[in-house]
């Protein structure tokens, strides 16, 4: 008799814990409708803070956003009285999809082989199904752009939506070469000289590849000009018909990249890393070349540096007039972007800029702020709803939305969650009964 | 006279070692919001510390003389964070010449002069664990120190009366070890193998030692004095707190069947990703964990990870503590712990705890440092906002009193002396392949190094 009293209370309890986890624990798939979200506190990043707003997304587009929107009589209608809803997050540097497990050199496909590899796709690569994904967008980050690295010309990085089980269907629309410029800093157990001369070997590559590649974008199709995969994907870049990331730290080689861009007549050019950024914001400013920087929570790249360093380099250079959006670099905790954001708007930023640095601003850059970054009429249905500031850790996502398909809001560290807080068995797996 | 200075060196070193003050300060921080960890939070409240010491709590507190006041109003004052898993201000990491190694201590290759020391005080860090690598089965024995940045003689850095602790390390280091070299262990049979030899070696050590000063004679030879199984048997007789690297669950509980049959029971799983898949025994044994606040995918044994640990685990009454294991993340431990609260939801005294009382608990300096209470020491960091928001600052730390860190006199530019015809300093850029290599660099580096040689 007792036994079946404790069943019923078990019962009660599991169905209980599902009904109060979230409500749409149940939801094994992702489902695109016509959706009305109403009574939220609306960010739209472009058009300031909306009160009691409503957002309508049909067809996988925001089709309406206001105070005082007719609600369509076919759109399921969610409620998120008290809640907060914010533009996509966008990373704007991960290797998202190319990296499984770190340290598991099969898990890897970010570096091909060779120096000079451009025509290296990083989106055919991308792993739609990683477990990092789920991961990251139940914390609000949307779209990423994931690269390929390694070498001076390591391939073409994409941007990304994280929902889409092709990486077609994940593709937003913008893609860049990746250059790394030769540094003269060095990385982490490497010495001085070793650092020197890997610069000087990379600046003869660079300079030496480049002079091909402008060659060949001049006789690119002419009679007898043999095809050249690695100088088709540069010539591209020579002729202005896609842009380029430059990963640049230093701040001497951050002037030099300056200087090098400018001889080769480049315009569509992105500085990525920019560590030392704030050493140097005026000349960026002067150049108007916008920066992806980041990791913001980062070590500063000199011993004499302030602790800060790295904290208030993003807010420097917005100070100095450089547009700037932000990244983790990160692959599986790129989750964490909201709270690198989050240190650079505390370390002088602001947080409505640091908020841009990662909606709006990070679209711009890539040439895709018709589509993504903001809430706008016309715009992809890519956004979040929380329970407060995303910055904070004490706030909640509570559901997603990416081209217009609602996210099941679960991974594969929540289901884990669900299975170990209370385990059954506990303890004892046949343990006494107590009928006796 | 050779003998002479020889002796005046002895005596002028054995003074310095006996009478070797660390500096020990007095201040008052008045209309702080004071976290104390163990006695919720007091708004409105003075702090009183004198000679190093948490002298008074209170409203109002007599402000004594020559006692330097800080008004700490609309600030946040909390425990100083104490780091469970740390290198920063080691010169070396991995003695992994053996896969058991227990004579060796970190004590001897602490940097008082390390940088890194300041930017953990500038993220409100009073004290870290200094620890062994895990390259081998039974590294070396940590040290526990306190982040009195400034000295030169690294023996001032010591938490003095904290006990001593070791370092174990189980799964993929030291089992890549082992296939690095062709020997044991390439497999978790193997470490477990090693683990149970070390200490039964270590009994018949004790027992020899044992048999030998019950029966002393002239006749009789001393057994051959051995430190490394000196050291394994001082684990047994728990004085030494064993603080191992883990990561999946199989291996912890391992580990813990282990101790439970050689009667140990002070144990700390280190990083511990999969803790949350055993929490009920690590729970029933006793065991702590210290773990990352969301590290996971950088090798296969931490590939099903969640972030949800700390929570799993607290909730299912395991002492557990956020650490950092890096000189990047222990600037904001802070931030780490607040993780605890998207991921899981706990208390602000939950997460403050995990980086506070906690981490002492499991280092066994909780009597001395963890909260704030009076006759505890004075190791505290205020903050501008609450410790548990992103756009909290740190703004000062002190140990046992003392200010080393004031965002106030914090200089952009931190070179003591600068030279104008002295080139610029390096610049190290810290790649994402980097990233992955450090967290698995205890492991790497050395062997790597040791094979080519042997080689």
């Amino acid at each position: 008799m007792r036994s079946t009293k404790l069943l019923l209370t078990i019962l009660v309890l599991v169905l209980g814990s599902t009904l109060s986890f979230a409500q749409n624990d149940i939801m094994r798939q992702a489902r695109a409708d016509k959706f009305a979200l109403t009574n939220a506190t609306i960010y739209t990043v472009t058009n300031g803070v909306i009160e009691n707003g409503t957002i309508v997304i049909s067809n996988g587009i925001i089709e309406a956003v206001g105070a005082n929107v007719t609600i369509p009589t076919d759109a399921i209608v969610i409620d998120y009285e008290g809640q907060e809803i914010y533009p996509g997050m966008i990373d704007s540097g991960t290797q998202l999809g190319l990296v499984e497990i770190g340290s598991i050199a099969e898990a890897q496909d970010i570096r091909e082989f060779g120096d000079i590899t451009p025509q290296m796709e990083a989106l055919t690569a991308v792993n739609p199904n990683s477990e990092a994904i789920p991961v990251t967008r139940v914390s609000g980050v949307t779209t990423v752009i994931t690269r390929p690295s390694g070498g001076v010309f390591p391939g073409t990085a994409a941007t990304i939506n994280l929902f889409g089980y092709t990486p077609d269907q994940m593709f937003a629309g913008s893609k860049g070469l990746v250059i790394n410029f030769p540094s003269s800093g060095r990385r982490w157990r490497q010495t001085q000289e070793e650092a020197d001369r890997a610069r000087e070997r990379a600046l003869k590559t660079l300079n030496e590849t480049w002079d091909k590649a402008e060659l060949y974008a001049e006789i690119e199709g002419t009679d007898g000009a043999r095809y050249y995969p690695e100088m088709e994907a540069l010539a591209r870049v020579v002729k202005g018909e896609m842009k380029a990331y430059i990963e640049v730290n230093a701040a001497k080689d951050i002037l030099s990249a300056i200087e090098w861009v400018q001889e080769k007549g480049l315009t569509d050019v992105v500085f990525t890393g920019v560590a030392e950024g704030w050493r140097v914001a005026d000349e960026l400013a002067d150049a108007g070349i916008p920066v992806i920087t980041g990791p913001v929570q980062s070590v500063p790249t000199r011993r004499s540096d302030a602790f800060d360093a790295a904290y208030k380099n993003p807010s420097v250079m917005q100070k100095a007039g450089v547009k700037v959006a932000l990244r983790t670099n990160d692959t599986e905790n790129s989750r964490n972007l909201p709270y690198h954001a989050g240190f650079a708007a505390a370390y002088g930023m602001g947080r409505e800029e640091a908020l841009k640095a990662i909606t709006i601003n990070a679209a711009e850059i890539m040439g895709l702020e018709d589509q993504l970054g903001s809430i706008e009429v016309g715009k992809k249905a890519n956004l979040f709803v929380a329970t407060g500031d995303p910055f904070e850790t004490s706030t909640q996502i509570l559901e997603v939305f990416i081209d217009g398909y609602q996210i099941p809001m679960t991974s594969r560290q929540i289901e884990l969650y669900n299975e170990f807080l209370d385990r059954v068995p506990g303890l004892n797996k046949n343990p006494v009964s107590t009928d006796q | 006279m050779k003998k002479l200075i020889l002796n005046l060196f002895l005596i002028l070193g054995f003074s310095s070692v006996v009478f070797a003050q660390v500096p020990k300060g007095d201040v008052l921080i008045q209309n702080a919001t004071v976290l104390t960890i163990t006695n919720g939070t007091l708004e409105d409240t003075d702090i009183l510390i004198e000679d190093g010491k948490i002298k008074s709590i209170g409203q109002n507190l007599r402000q004594p003389n020559n006692v330097e006041v800080i008004d700490a109003e609309g600030m946040f004052v909390m425990p100083g964070i104490i780091d469970a898993h740390s290198h920063i201000a080691g010169t070396s990491i991995n003695e992994g010449t053996s896969q058991v190694t227990a004579e060796v201590s970190m004590e001897d290759v602490v940097n008082p002069m390390d940088v890194s020391i300041y930017r953990a005080l500038a993220g409100g860090v009073t004290s870290i664990h200094l620890m062994h690598g895990s390259a081998n089965v039974i590294g070396g024995q940590n040290e526990t120190l306190k982040l009195r940045y400034g000295t030169t003689n690294p023996d001032d850095l010591r938490f003095e009366g904290a006990p001593r602790t070791i370092k174990f390390a189980l799964g993929e280091n030291p089992t890549r070890g082992g296939r690095a070299r062709g020997i044991q262990p390439q497999t978790r049979m193997g470490v477990e193998a090693m683990i149970r030899n070390a200490f039964n070696d270590a009994i018949e050590y004790r027992d020899e030692w044992a048999a030998y000063n019950a029966n002393r004679s002239n006749r009789k030879i001393a057994p051959e004095y051995d430190l490394r199984m000196e050291t394994m048997v001082d684990i047994l007789e728990g004085e030494i707190l064993v603080h191992c690297h883990s990561y999946r669950a199989d291996e912890i509980y391992m580990l813990m069947n282990v101790f439970s049959d050689f009667g140990i029971e002070k144990l700390t799983f280190q990083h511990a990703n999969e803790a949350y898949k055993v929490a009920p025994e690590l729970a029933a044994f006793g065991a702590s964990a210290s773990i990352f606040s969301d590290w996971w995918a950088y090798k296969l044994e931490v590939y099903y990870s969640t972030a949800y640990n700390a929570a799993i685990l607290t909730r299912n009454g395991v002492n557990t503590s956020i650490n950092s294991d890096s000189g990047e993340l222990i600037r904001h431990l802070f931030h780490e712990a607040a993780k605890s609260q998207k991921y899981g939801s706990l208390s602000d005294n939950e997460a403050l705890r995990l980086i506070t009382l906690n981490p002492a608990m499991q280092l066994g300096i909780d009597d001395r440092v963890g909260s704030i209470e009076v006759g505890k020491d004075g190791d505290i960091a205020i903050f501008d906002k609450h410790p548990l928001s992103t756009y909290a600052i740190p703004q000062m730390t002190f140990v046992d009193g003392v200010k080393y860190f004031d965002i106030n006199t914090d200089v952009a530019d931190q070179r003591i002396m600068i030279d104008p015809e002295s080139t610029i300093e390096d610049v190290v850029i810290f790649s994402r392949e980097d990233h992955d290599m450090c967290m698995h660099e205890e492991s790497i580096v050395n062997f790597y190094e040791l094979v080519n040689e042997e080689k």
